[in-house]
């Protein structure tokens, strides 16, 4: 979730940064044999604490009561009209990613339904078969080969990664939202978006509840599958023969080696005997055409 | 990258346990599995649409429900030990046996949950490409809904002697499976197998003792 402070947008690198410092202050003093893919796994838990006691407070009752107060079709054009905005950047991030076509998709979405579709609120675009997609600067750094790095909980904004956080920074620079003056406004907005999206999980929260023997790390390899699964726009690679273990199991690496991971910081020392998995690494290449698209942009600017 | 993306993807994890999904549980000839798919999810959702009970909010009608349309479609078996991953094959009969009556109990209450929040969202069910000498497929479905992208469903099967079973159930790219290994894997680590039964079964009676209803609502 997306809280604003009252501060602007030039506020959040510093902070970030500052965050970031802190993060990795906390973090060395708990590497002690967990997860590679998650070295900060102290510091991390402690966020995940303060963001559940904040949801508890504050999000989950407020979203409660937005869903309570606003019928559906009310709540539908808030989602809409802050979905229709996140278009624009979807299509700039489709177009770094080389994927024209899925950009020019995007930004017609936008057209049609800020016009036919009165500022967004009505998803129009959608019926006349122009689909929706997902993408960010994070996914766009996937794209092109940027390992993912250590997972990271921040406070408000929740869970993400090395990269995400850099991508993040620069979803946030360019976010219409946060660059809309006056402030007033703009901080309206930005509680109005969250509230809306928190409105939206309130069943999927609960069924997390119910499913999950340890919530933060049920959320941690869910939020990493689920990244990994959008940079290779829904169609990555099957994790490892791992993942299809039947009656009689394949002796594999060592006992305790944890699930293969995308990971930024090898720890030997934690994985005990486990031997890195060369055919288990799946981060995405550069596609087939990467050169000619790197040509074509160059040209394009001169 | 939000929280709110975070806990989506875990809770989509969650309703991975019980993906709408059907297929006439003794039927007589072998249904191939897109077929068995889109039968089963239509037919369920039809179920759930018309019943007032289940409306309302009815969670043992819903339970029913998935226990007689829903569970003969998957090997929990396999699925059970795909989540164990590498301890599998340290369990003892009898312990494999108890884990995948525990896991199958948590997962037809989870699946419970997210047929309470399904909202008439409309199915776009994939062809399947597959070879008849194929014993393992993946069927894929996605949900559609206004304002949002689609989410997709892939549905692991295994060709067994009673037909085609679910084996993992994937949405949005979350194996369901894959999610619960690091849990499993730490659990075991700690206090064994036997831990692992004991874990989910405290798990299991914690949430029958809750009365849950349907449709959200719980603080």
């Amino acid at each position: 979730m997306r809280v604003s402070s009252s501060r602007g947008a030039s506020a959040w690198p510093q902070r970030l940064l500052a965050a970031l410092a802190l993060a990795l202050a906390a973090g060395c003093a708990t590497t002690n044999g967990g997860d590679p893919r998650d070295p900060f796994e102290g510091f991390n838990r402690s966020m995940y604490a303060f963001n559940d006691a904040f949801d508890e407070a504050i999000g989950k009752p407020v979203a409660t009561a937005y869903k309570s107060v606003l019928p559906d079709p009310v709540r539908g054009w808030v989602r809409n009209f802050f979905a229709n905005l996140g278009d624009l950047f979807i299509g700039v991030n489709n177009l770094l990613q080389a994927k024209p076509s899925d950009a020019v998709n995007d930004w017609a979405r936008f057209a049609f339904n800020t016009t036919l579709g009165l500022f967004g609120i009505n998803d129009v675009a959608s019926e006349m078969g122009l689909e929706k997609h997902n993408e960010d600067f994070g996914q766009t750094f996937g794209r092109w080969g940027a390992a993912s790095g250590a997972y990271l909980v921040w406070p408000l904004l929740g869970p993400s990664t090395v990269r995400d956080t850099a991508g993040g920074l620069l979803d946030a620079y360019f976010d219409p939202v946060r660059r809309h003056d006056p402030t007033d406004a703009r901080n309206f907005s930005v509680v109005l978006r969250a509230t809306s999206q928190r409105a939206d999980l309130l069943d999927a929260s609960r069924i997390l509840e119910e499913a999950a023997l340890d919530k933060y790390i049920f959320q941690r390899d869910a939020h990493l599958q689920r990244r990994r699964g959008l940079i290779y726009d829904g169609n990555p690679p099957r994790e490892s023969p791992s993942s299809r273990v039947r009656e009689e199991p394949r002796a594999e690496t060592a006992p305790d080696a944890p699930a293969p991971s995308d990971r930024l910081f090898d720890e030997p020392a934690a994985s005990g005997a486990a031997v890195p998995d060369s055919t288990s690494s799946y981060e995405p290449r550069h596609p087939a055409n990467y050169a000619a698209v790197l040509a074509a942009i160059l040209r394009t600017a001169q | 990258m939000t929280a709110a993306s975070g806990l989506r993807a875990a809770a989509a994890a969650a309703a991975a346990a019980g993906s709408l999904f059907a297929g006439a549980a003794d039927a007589q000839a072998i249904l191939p599995p897109d077929v068995q798919v889109k039968n089963v999810t239509l037919e369920v959702v039809e179920i759930v649409k018309s019943d007032k009970d289940i409306q309302a909010g009815d969670r043992r009608k819903v339970v029913a429900l998935i226990e007689a349309k829903v569970v003969p479609h998957f090997n929990f078996t396999s699925m059970t030990a795909s989540a164990l991953g590498i301890h599998w094959g340290k369990a003892t009969a009898e312990q494999k046996a108890r884990l995948t009556e525990e896991f199958r109990t948590l997962m037809v209450r989870t699946y419970a949950s997210s047929i309470a929040a399904y909202k008439n969202q409309r199915f776009d069910f994939r062809p399947l490409r597959t070879k008849p000498t194929d014993t393992d497929v993946t069927v894929n479905v996605r949900v559609l809904q206004p304002g949002a992208e689609a989410v997709k469903i892939d549905y692991d099967m295994e060709k067994t002697a009673r037909g085609w079973k679910v084996w993992d159930v994937r949405v949005a790219d979350i194996s369901l499976t894959a999610n619960y290994r690091t849990e499993f894997a730490n659990v075991v680590r700690e206090s064994g197998i036997d831990g692992l039964i004991r874990t989910l079964q405290a798990k299991n009676s914690k949430l029958a003792e809750r009365t849950p209803v349907a449709g959200g609502g719980r603080p």
